[in-house]
């Protein structure tokens, strides 16, 4: 039993760390709340069923297509939405709300609601310490693994990477420094949607695809940002950990009580947050010091 | 004196536009049913008038603190919750009468907003935003995990009706919906020489520090305005199960939430008369597209997008800074086609 905790802990964390990690970065540098977040996610799922499974396309081939395609999509929403209201909060907060909603009645207008699911990439599987790995499984962890070193070296060591670690700690110093910030905002919003749409294409072959899908990680995404601290990216990693270890513990040992998964896992952040109100590894920034 | 009170109307009321359209407009609620009888549309209002009153609280909470509560549905849920199980009388005792189980209702969402508010005022900003998501959608596992009180996802039915019809059903959610409205207008109302909370509370959204500077214990004014908000929340929460007969896990759900920042975010946040016009505006709006069900979200969304990507300050602010105009000298309102102030007479220009 534990170790089918661990697989399933690590799986079911990569994925969300996937998530947390784009909405932290676009949050860390932007300082917008971008809620249509998991639309993308949905949509590269989707990306997936229609690629590989309507056109039977090869599975690269799908998945590069995908991540491309819902990477525009998510670029075109910030230039012709979220860009022009980003100085106002909850104007934000709502529009891509709205926005989120928008995609899911288009995906429910273009595939209808039924349910849907798309072809495994490898089928098979294997046995490692005694626990059966659905090579499906496996993939989505190490890809997940990779996808977040690529952003961590990309973070650390780039100049881009500088860049987008400069603008977020101060805007208006990194701007009189010479560097382009609506240039840098409109990157990272591309690489967080590019995040969130690997996380859909990774998990889509595993998952029942509906339009209404996006909701159960837009949650989870938030109570780990939260746990985690906002804008911090080793917090948003290991706070998806956590709060993934705590779900597969609710689902493991109360198997009659599955459905408190979601609650077990927002009671825990709200009892972190009590102890500590900035989350694990929050950053306090000076002018918004209580 | 009457004389004098007809003069103070006319000056504070009928001078400016805002008032005058929003006087006419409650004078019109009242008639309404005098004309329409098609208990779809009156029903149609009554759950516009409940959604006002949950609408106006959000803005009081989140509005006036600059603190966004994305899980105000919780209000509204327990207070279902609390009237249902008290009027069908499990586990406890006899069955409570109707103008019992709501305000008891009300009280325990007042309850709950106060402990929300022991990891709530300790956060800020969108931390507060997400934590406050958290607890609807828990209390919802709680719901589904006690089936045998609850009612599990049925919820709990046949609840008694608010009155016999519904043109009384009408005018009960009209009034307590002006009574609440005022009373949250009254308490947020920063020019009010009676009551200081609406001096306060601005001064609070316009800058935390600076109010502590000031000597303000922003805590008890932020738990002041969870414990308002959160009763009359309350008190739409206990219509809304009385009316519909069935308190139901629904009444939690993350889009109640939302549909309350959505009305308000559209009529004009902070300012109370936005989340009216908002419901108004949009919840008739999506009892209309019912026509068109495939795309009714989907033109909802549309609309909300469009509208806040060209007025971000609401439509209801929108309309009125075109209707009225500020004189810079005296502060005093006029009507935008003034071009001197009516009382100094001093340039609008």
């Amino acid at each position: 039993m534990i170790e089918g905790i661990i697989v399933n802990t690590l799986v079911r964390g990569g994925v969300y760390a996937l998530l947390a990690l784009g909405f932290s970065l676009i949050f860390g540098v932007a300082r917008v709340l971008q809620l249509a977040h998991t639309a993308f996610y949905m949509i590269a799922a989707y990306g997936i069923f229609y690629f590989a499974d309507m056109l039977g396309w090869p599975p690269v081939l799908s998945i590069l297509v995908s991540i491309i395609v819902t990477t525009g999509i998510g670029l075109l929403t910030y230039k012709l939405v979220i860009d022009r209201v980003r100085e106002h909060h909850v104007t934000v907060m709502l529009i891509t709300l709205a926005v989120a909603i928008v995609f899911q009645e288009l995906m429910l207008i273009a595939f209808t609601g039924q349910y849907r699911s798309a072809p495994s990439f490898v089928e098979g599987n294997f046995t490692i310490l005694g626990v059966k790995v659905v090579y499906q499984h496996a993939l989505i962890f190490i890809g997940a693994l990779v996808v977040l070193a690529i952003i961590w070296l990309l973070l650390s060591k780039t100049r881009l990477g500088i860049a987008i670690r400069a603008t977020a700690q101060d805007t208006e110093v990194a701007n009189l420094m010479g560097i382009n910030v609506s240039t840098i905002l409109f990157t990272v919003m591309g690489i967080a949607t590019a995040l969130a749409a690997v996380a859909g294409v990774l998990v889509a072959p595993t998952l029942v695809l509906e339009p209404h899908m996006l909701w159960p990680p837009f949650v989870m995404v938030m109570a780990i940002i939260t746990l985690g601290g906002l804008g911090s990216v080793k917090g948003s990693i290991i706070g998806a950990f956590v709060l993934a270890l705590v779900e597969v513990l609710v689902v493991y040992l109360l198997p009659t009580g599955a459905f408190l998964k979601g609650a077990a896992a927002l009671l825990v952040m709200v009892i972190v947050l009590v102890f500590r109100p900035e989350g694990l590894f929050g950053v306090v920034f000076e002018e918004e010091r209580l | 004196m009457l004389s004098r009170f007809f003069r103070d109307f006319q000056g504070d009321v009928v001078a400016i536009p805002g008032r005058l359209i929003a006087l006419v407009f409650f004078v019109l609620l009242f008639f309404i049913p005098l004309f329409v009888q098609q208990p779809y549309i009156l029903r149609t209002l009554i759950f516009a008038n409940m959604f006002v009153i949950f609408a106006v609280s959000w803005d009081f909470i989140s509005g006036y603190t600059g603190q966004v509560n994305f899980g105000h549905a919780l209000f509204f849920g327990v207070a279902a919750y609390t009237s249902a199980m008290l009027n069908r009388g499990a586990p406890l005792g006899p069955d409570w009468p109707i103008w019992a189980t709501i305000p008891i209702g009300a009280i325990a969402a007042t309850v709950a907003g106060v402990l929300m508010c022991l990891p709530a005022l300790r956060l800020r900003g969108p931390y507060l935003a997400l934590v406050t998501l958290a607890f609807p959608l828990i209390l919802t596992g709680i719901i589904f995990a006690n089936t045998q009180f609850t009612g599990g996802e049925l919820g709990i039915p046949n609840l008694d009706r608010i009155s016999e019809s519904r043109t009384t059903d009408y005018y009960i959610s009209l009034v307590v919906m002006l009574f609440s409205v005022f009373i949250m207008w009254k308490f947020t109302d920063a020019r009010s020489g009676l009551i200081r909370t609406g001096i306060i509370l601005h001064a609070i959204r316009e800058d935390e520090i600076a109010a502590r500077a000031s000597g303000i214990n922003t805590i008890r004014y932020k738990l002041f305005a969870f414990i308002v908000g959160g009763f009359f929340a309350g008190v739409a929460g206990g219509l809304y199960a009385h009316f519909m007969r069935i308190a139901g896990p629904s009444t939690l759900e993350l889009t109640l939430s939302f549909q309350a920042i959505i009305w308000t975010v559209f009529g004009g946040i902070v300012s109370i008369y936005g989340a009216v016009v908002g419901v108004y505006f949009l919840y008739p709006l999506m009892e209309f597209l019912r026509v068109v069900p495939e795309f009714r979200m989907l033109i909802f969304a549309g609309i909300v997008v469009i509208i806040l990507l060209f007025m971000p300050e609401g439509i209801a602010v929108w309309i009125r800074d075109k209707l009225e105009r500020e004189c810079p000298r005296c502060k005093l309102t006029n009507v935008w086609w003034r071009s001197t102030c009516r009382a100094c007479s001093a340039s609008l220009h």
